[in-house]
């Protein structure tokens, strides 16, 4: 039996007793929701601009979570501080000591964090939409129209995953500068350049941030994408399933 | 109890822990000595198994560290004070190691107060001084209620209130039947609060006996004698069958013969003695001795700055002399409150020097002033 209330407990305290928790995910909440928001004014101030191309495919759900490529990176810190922030501070060792079962120490951590994540994720996603809606004035969608509350929930589960996906490249690298040294640009930057490379897209759809993403579009882009929404989460979930793999491998085999 | 077998840790091609075989027994505080880098923490990081050993195994209570469910309960263990995230309070980071065990919340206020935290008990540990730092992780330690504690170099970073405090602490934790190992580079700090030393150098195992017979086997008695007629005094020695050793600053060290007779003998003689004095090597020296081969960081020095600290430590010896011998006595004498105080300045003298090479030091030799001349 893995997950035990005992640890569980012990988890909940350990995340809820340090204040980058509260920091991390206030911040994932508000720059999603308040950036979405913006580009949501901007985009119903500038629509008659927008080219033909572009009013054609307009995601009116998809632009309401557009703030979330900022919003991620809270997300990151989140991952990375709670599951790396044992060892920077050394309570690793105090705290296997207490729990000498890792795999029940590391998952437990793991679940309590990404419960936490999935609830702040759903207020965010959801927040944003409705906010970014109203915003959005006559180019607005409802949350009745076919694959919009997929998209919302959709958005919600993509902040869950980065969150745990941090979490599992942390408890690999086991440092939070390392952690966040590789994983900030990697999302901010080089995914997101890469994706716009002509060359270099044919990959860089398979990367976890790209093929997430799909899951909060509502207009399927043009891309002949090999996958729809559901897939692109499924090819995300494989890369949690890898980093949380090589997390718990690094955790049980090393030394503490 | 804790058992230890053939216990091996490799990294690359060092072996900081060589097939350590012995077992820590309940009811007295066993002692694990060793110069720094012999391989105490390492292996007492594998006793917690967060450290997984290359070969040989640890055994709690007959069980691997890993099999215990909630381990809190059967052994509490202070490795590193810092082994705390800075950014929770004192009573949350006892809360969560309290309820991974199922410990009651009543618990974390109990211990608080034991090691006198409770003041800060909310406050974040970032602020904590190293002192603080230990008694939170003494507090961690006793959590569980255990029967076996391990400390690991506890009084380090204490005061000498704090020493005084954890000396005690131990001492009535063994005394309650518990099973309390406790590592330390200092023969001084061991002298005062071990009953068993476990002695290890460069990862092996150099002795694993009571404390009384390693005083016995190992506090060599001689006499110093000085004169300015080194000559005779030899030819006199050896016409009775006694040949001295000459120490480095040309002084003589009699070992076979009492300093009374000695004295007379040099008195039929009519030799001239300018010092008379019996003396006892210290527990430190025998330490010293018996890890000297072993010691991983010598001190590389000049002749010269060898000799400096020698000097001073020499210069200091008669006053650092009699507290170390007092504290010694006193440290095992519940009662006696102006000796403990004095073996606490000792104690504090030792924690001033940390990092600084102790060996030289020989404070807590016992001398008896003997006749000059």
């Amino acid at each position: 039996m893995i997950f035990t209330p005992a640890v569980l407990r012990s988890e909940w305290t350990k995340v809820r007793s340090v204040s980058s928790t509260m920091w991390t995910l206030a911040s994932a909440l508000l720059v999603t929701v308040a950036l979405s928001a913006g580009l949501c004014a901007l985009t119903n101030a500038q629509f008659d601009n927008l080219s033909q191309q572009d009013r054609l495919t307009f995601d009116a759900a998809g632009t309401s979570f557009s703030g979330m490529f900022l919003g991620q990176l809270a997300v990151i810190v989140f991952g990375v501080l709670v599951v790396a922030g044992e060892y920077s501070s050394g309570m690793i060792r105090t705290s296997l000591a207490a729990v000498p079962q890792r795999a029940a120490f590391l998952f437990s951590k793991l679940a309590v964090a990404t419960a936490l994540a999935f609830v702040v994720g759903m207020v965010t996603s959801f927040a944003s939409f409705f906010l970014g809606q109203a915003l959005l004035g006559s180019h607005r969608t409802g949350i009745g129209e076919p694959g919009v509350l997929r998209a919302v929930f959709g958005a919600g589960l993509y902040m869950t995953l980065i969150a745990l996906f941090s979490m599992g490249v942390a408890a690999m690298l086991r440092s939070p500068l390392l952690s966040l040294g590789i994983l900030m640009p990697f999302f901010f930057l080089i995914s997101t350049i890469l994706a716009a490379v002509p060359v270099a897209k044919d990959v860089a759809r398979y990367f976890p941030d790209q093929a997430g993403q799909k899951i909060m579009q509502v207009v399927p882009s043009s891309d002949g994408s090999a996958y729809g929404p559901w897939g692109g989460l499924g090819i995300m979930c494989a890369w949690v399933a890898v980093a949380l793999l090589g997390g718990y491998l690094v955790m049980s085999r090393r030394d503490a | 109890m804790i058992e230890l077998e053939g216990l091996t840790k490799r990294f690359g091609d060092k072996l900081a822990v060589d097939r350590l075989t012995f077992t820590v027994r309940p009811g007295v505080v066993t002692g694990f000595l060793g110069p720094n880098g012999a391989g105490k923490s390492t292996t007492m990081r594998m006793m917690l198994d967060l450290d997984h050993p290359t070969g040989g195994e640890v055994r709690i209570d007959g069980r691997r560290y890993a099999r215990l469910k909630e381990p809190l309960k059967y052994i509490g263990a202070l490795l590193d004070a810092k082994a705390v995230h800075g950014g929770r309070s004192a009573y949350n980071h006892l809360l969560c190691l309290a309820q991974s065990n199922r410990i009651p919340r009543s618990r974390v206020d109990e211990v608080l107060d034991v090691v006198g935290l409770s003041a800060v008990a909310r406050q974040r540990t970032k602020g904590f001084s190293l002192g603080m730092g230990q008694r939170l992780g003494i507090a961690a330690a006793l959590l569980g209620d255990p029967e076996i504690l391990m400390f690991d170099e506890p009084v380090n970073g204490l005061d000498p209130e704090g020493i005084h405090w954890i000396r005690h602490l131990m001492k009535r934790l063994a005394a309650e039947g518990r099973t309390v190992f406790v590592s330390s580079h200092l023969m001084s700090e061991m002298a005062l609060t071990a009953g068993h030393l476990v002695v290890i150098g460069q990862g092996r195992l150099l002795a694993d006996t009571s404390m009384s017979d390693f005083i016995g086997q190992n506090s060599r008695s001689f006499v110093r004698v000085r004169t300015p007629e080194p000559e005779r005094l030899r030819d006199v020695l050896s016409a009775v069958g006694v040949s001295p050793q000459v120490a480095a600053d040309g002084s003589f060290e009699v070992a076979d013969m009492e300093a009374a007779k000695l004295g007379e003998l040099a008195a039929q003689h009519h030799v001239t003695l300018h010092e008379l004095s019996p003396q006892q090597a210290s527990l430190e020296e025998a330490f010293m001795r018996m890890t000297a081969e072993s010691v991983e960081y010598h001190a590389h020095s000049t002749a010269g700055l060898a000799d400096a600290p020698g000097d001073r430590e020499g210069a200091a010896a008669p006053r650092g002399l009699e507290e170390g011998g007092d504290g010694g006595v006193a440290g095992g004498r519940e009662d006696g409150r102006v000796g403990d105080r004095v073996g606490d300045r000792v104690g504090d003298r030792e924690g001033g020097r940390e990092g600084v090479p102790v060996w030289g030091a020989d404070w807590s030799a016992k001398r008896r002033k003997g006749s000059a001349r």
